[in-house]
């Protein structure tokens, strides 16, 4: 059975119809990217997922649990973490707290056991500062030492990138949604990004559903890609037949485009 | 924008960043932004007092805390004092709501007045219920925290303005029903006595011996003594919750709320609890107030006191519990001391002062400024005192009264007169620049004295939060955090 599966789900906004029929299966350990032209409703995928929007028709399952019209903290806390396009720190709080507040669904110590500090609230915060620090050393030395207790806005637009996937990683998922992990970076930090996406499946275990509109990314990540089109799947399978579909270079270049090829 | 290439040099004579963290780019130099600013001599200092921990300044407070009514026998003093350590409380509890929930709620002060009419109504003659102090506040909590829930549940969904406006009618609510409690629907008869509010209120009973209010005439410095503590409790209290997860799920969801909530925390929850948090805090405040002042009355948790505990947070920068308390001692000395003219005098000159060095820094500016001033002053007041001798006989502070004019009779146009000509010429200086500025810098403080002592010093009650106002849109200006406020940025 597929980790994530969406059967069927629709998405309208008014009338506008952003998703629609779609049918996505990410299986246990995949790394799945999801491309397709600009406003071709991949991020609205990715808010639909983690219960932004309820979607009209369809289902999200999760391990054969339906979670669709869940609140998003509750489909967070059953495994599904993800970053944001457009970068969505807590700007004004440090490198370590924006880790360690990402702990919340994993942990239990409620404002009472901590205004007593109670040992076992003592040891949970304990194990979530060590928990931050590991999740903060998996990135080198970029987010390491006295950067921890820097606010977030210190940071360079990669490492505020990378903060972005500490963070989602810190919340215990079992998939992982990457929109856009190498927007904006330079060459040879959108290489380093392809490295660590492997390298998150590798020692993380994580299975990744990534939006990324770097082909040398998509090439060098993926098992499978799934190619959208005004909401509609146009096509999926292996980098390979998927970049040379003629749909795909139809939604990318426009009608005819693959026949003048 | 690399980060392989260091682009900035890396500040000389600053510490060398850790061996494991060489220096790349662009955070680099924005991290080592403030240390570059440090003027160097108050660099050490400043390196020093940061190893102090929390606990140690909190001791240190306290045991000053403790001396003033050692020093002062004057219970006018105690009594100040303890209504300071009731603004601290309020502070500590709006910053709950404000600083680190960012929930813009206008109706906080009536959880205060929750608080004391609970409090009041299971400790008086009203219903005859005379519980123990050590029951009834528990209990008291317990009912703001749950007030607190109740008017968060229809506004969770709210923020800023929206959130403001129905958190400003409850407050509103609040104040009709107590107004009207008198005489209630529904047969429940005088539930809060009204306009005439609750008298003769128990006072705190917390050791098995009731805790006199009056003591040989006086105010009894064992309240001051009560409020302190229950300041420390709450303050180590909130401390440790802002220091835990549910205080590090407030401070994110109010960065960002969507994120917060994708990030597995329940943002609606959390604005319920930082609601509760806070509304608790007040009614615990509260329970001191009515006791200590034997009496509620409904126009004692309205605007003014709203505006003043808002004033007291923002004043010491909203998030920082050490900034709040300043802020709260700061606001309510201040509206002590301007209420009786004889101790506001002084204070207009020294905050003159004070500004005038903030401004000018020590600069030969300064110097000019401060002796044009003065010689400025004798003169006129010689010039006036030459064409009209009753225009300078009038009783100004004594050791200004060679210096500014006070006349005896003011006729009834120079007051708004001057008022509103002080405002003109202020807004004036903001438009000059360079030595003009400097030059007339002289005779529109000498107006501002001329004001102070003629006009706001006749007034002392709007006075007060004229100058509240002012030193809070000069802060703004100089400090938008606030004094002990860090740093924050909306948008990078």
């Amino acid at each position: 059975m597929a980790l994530l599966e969406l059967r069927k789900v629709s998405l309208s906004f008014g009338g506008l119809r952003v998703v629609s029929d779609l049918d996505i299966e990410v299986n246990e350990g995949e790394i799945v990217s999801l491309i397709g032209p600009n406003g071709a409703g991949k991020t609205t995928l990715f808010n639909l997922i983690t219960g932004i929007y309820d979607p009209d028709e369809g289902e999200i399952l999760l391990d054969g649990r339906n979670i669709a019209g869940l609140q998003p903290h509750l489909i967070n806390q059953l495994g599904v973490a993800r970053t944001f396009q457009t970068l969505r720190l807590f700007l004004n709080m440090s490198v370590k707290e924006n880790v360690m507040a990402a702990a919340y669904g994993q942990t239990r110590a409620g404002p009472l056991r901590a205004m007593l500090r109670t040992p076992g609230m003592r040891r949970e915060e304990k194990e979530i500062e060590r928990l931050a620090e590991e999740r903060l050393g998996f990135f080198g030395e970029r987010l390491m030492g006295y950067r921890w207790n820097q606010p977030a806005y210190s940071l360079s637009y990669a490492n505020r990138r990378r903060l972005e996937i500490a963070r989602a990683t810190a919340t215990g998922p079992r998939i992982l949604l990457l929109d856009e992990p190498a927007a904006g970076m330079n060459p040879s930090e959108t290489q380093e990004i392809t490295e660590l996406i492997g390298k998150l499946r590798e020692e993380g275990g994580y299975t990744i559903l990534v939006i990324e509109h770097d082909m040398h990314v998509v090439e060098g990540i993926s098992d499978r890609v799934v190619a959208l089109d005004h909401g509609v799947k146009i096509a999926e399978g292996s980098f390979g037949a998927v970049a040379t579909d003629p749909m795909v270079i139809e939604a990318y270049l426009g009608l005819g485009a693959a026949a003048r090829k | 924008m690399s980060d392989s290439t260091p682009e900035y040099p890396v500040h000389e004579g600053s510490e060398e960043p850790p061996v494991t963290s060489p220096a790349i780019g662009h955070d680099e130099w924005v991290a080592r932004h403030v240390e570059r600013r440090l003027p160097p001599k108050l660099g050490p200092v400043e390196e020093r007092l940061r190893f102090v921990p929390w606990w140690a300044w909190l001791i240190l407070f306290l045991g000053a805390a403790c001396l003033l009514p050692v020093f002062s026998g004057s219970p006018y003093v105690r009594y100040v004092g303890f209504t300071t350590v009731l603004y601290m409380l309020l502070a500590l509890g709006l910053n709950v709501v404000v600083g680190w929930g960012g929930l813009l709620d206008l109706g906080f002060v009536a959880f205060y007045g929750i608080g004391a009419y609970a409090y009041a109504l299971l400790n008086s003659d009203h219903y005859g219920i005379h519980m123990w102090s050590v029951i009834s506040i528990p209990i008291v909590v317990i009912i703001g925290g749950l007030a607190g829930l109740l008017l968060g549940l229809p506004s969770r969904r709210l923020s800023g303005d929206y959130l403001a406006i129905v958190t400003l009618f409850f407050l509103q609510l609040f104040q009709t029903l107590t107004t009207n409690g008198d005489q209630f629907l529904f047969g429940a008869g005088n539930v809060t006595g009204g306009a005439n509010g609750i008298l003769r209120i128990d006072p705190l009973d917390l050791f098995g011996k009731e805790l006199a209010i009056q003591h040989g005439g006086a105010f009894a410095v064992g309240y001051y003594f009560v409020a302190l503590g229950f300041f420390a409790v709450v303050f180590v209290a909130l401390r440790f919750v802002n220091h835990s997860r549910t205080g590090r799920a407030w401070r994110s969801q109010r960065e960002d709320a969507l994120a917060a909530e994708v990030m597995g925390m329940p943002v609606n929850w959390l604005k319920l609890m930082s609601f509760s948090f806070g509304a608790a805090t007040a009614a615990l405040t509260g329970t001191l107030f009515a006791s200590a002042n034997e009496a509620v009355f409904p126009l004692e948790f309205y605007f003014v006191l709203l505006i003043t505990v808002y004033t007291m947070v923002i004043l010491g920068g909203q998030g920082s519990q050490a900034g709040v308390v300043l802020g709260a001692i700061v606001v309510g000395v201040l509206l002590e001391l301007l209420r009786t003219p004889s101790h506001a005098r002084d204070l207009f000159y020294v905050l003159v002062a004070a500004g005038l060095v903030v401004g000018l820094k020590f600069t030969w500016k300064l110097v000019a400024v401060a002796g044009g001033l003065i010689a400025f002053g004798f003169a006129v007041h010689a010039i006036a005192e030459a064409i009209d001798k009753s225009w300078v006989s009038g009783s100004a502070g004594a050791w200004v009264s060679d210096w500014v004019i006070v006349p005896v009779h003011l006729a009834s146009w120079i007051a708004p007169a001057s008022y509103i000509g002080l405002i003109a010429a202020v807004l004036g200086l903001t438009l000059v620049r360079g030595w003009v500025r400097t030059v007339l810098l002289v005779p529109v403080i000498y107006l501002a004295a001329f004001v102070w002592e003629n006009v706001m010093l006749v007034k002392p009650e709007p006075t007060r939060y004229i100058v509240i106002g002012v030193i809070l849109v000069a802060l703004m200006i100089l400090r938008p955090n606030g004094l002990l406020g860090e740093r924050r940025v909306e948008i990078v």
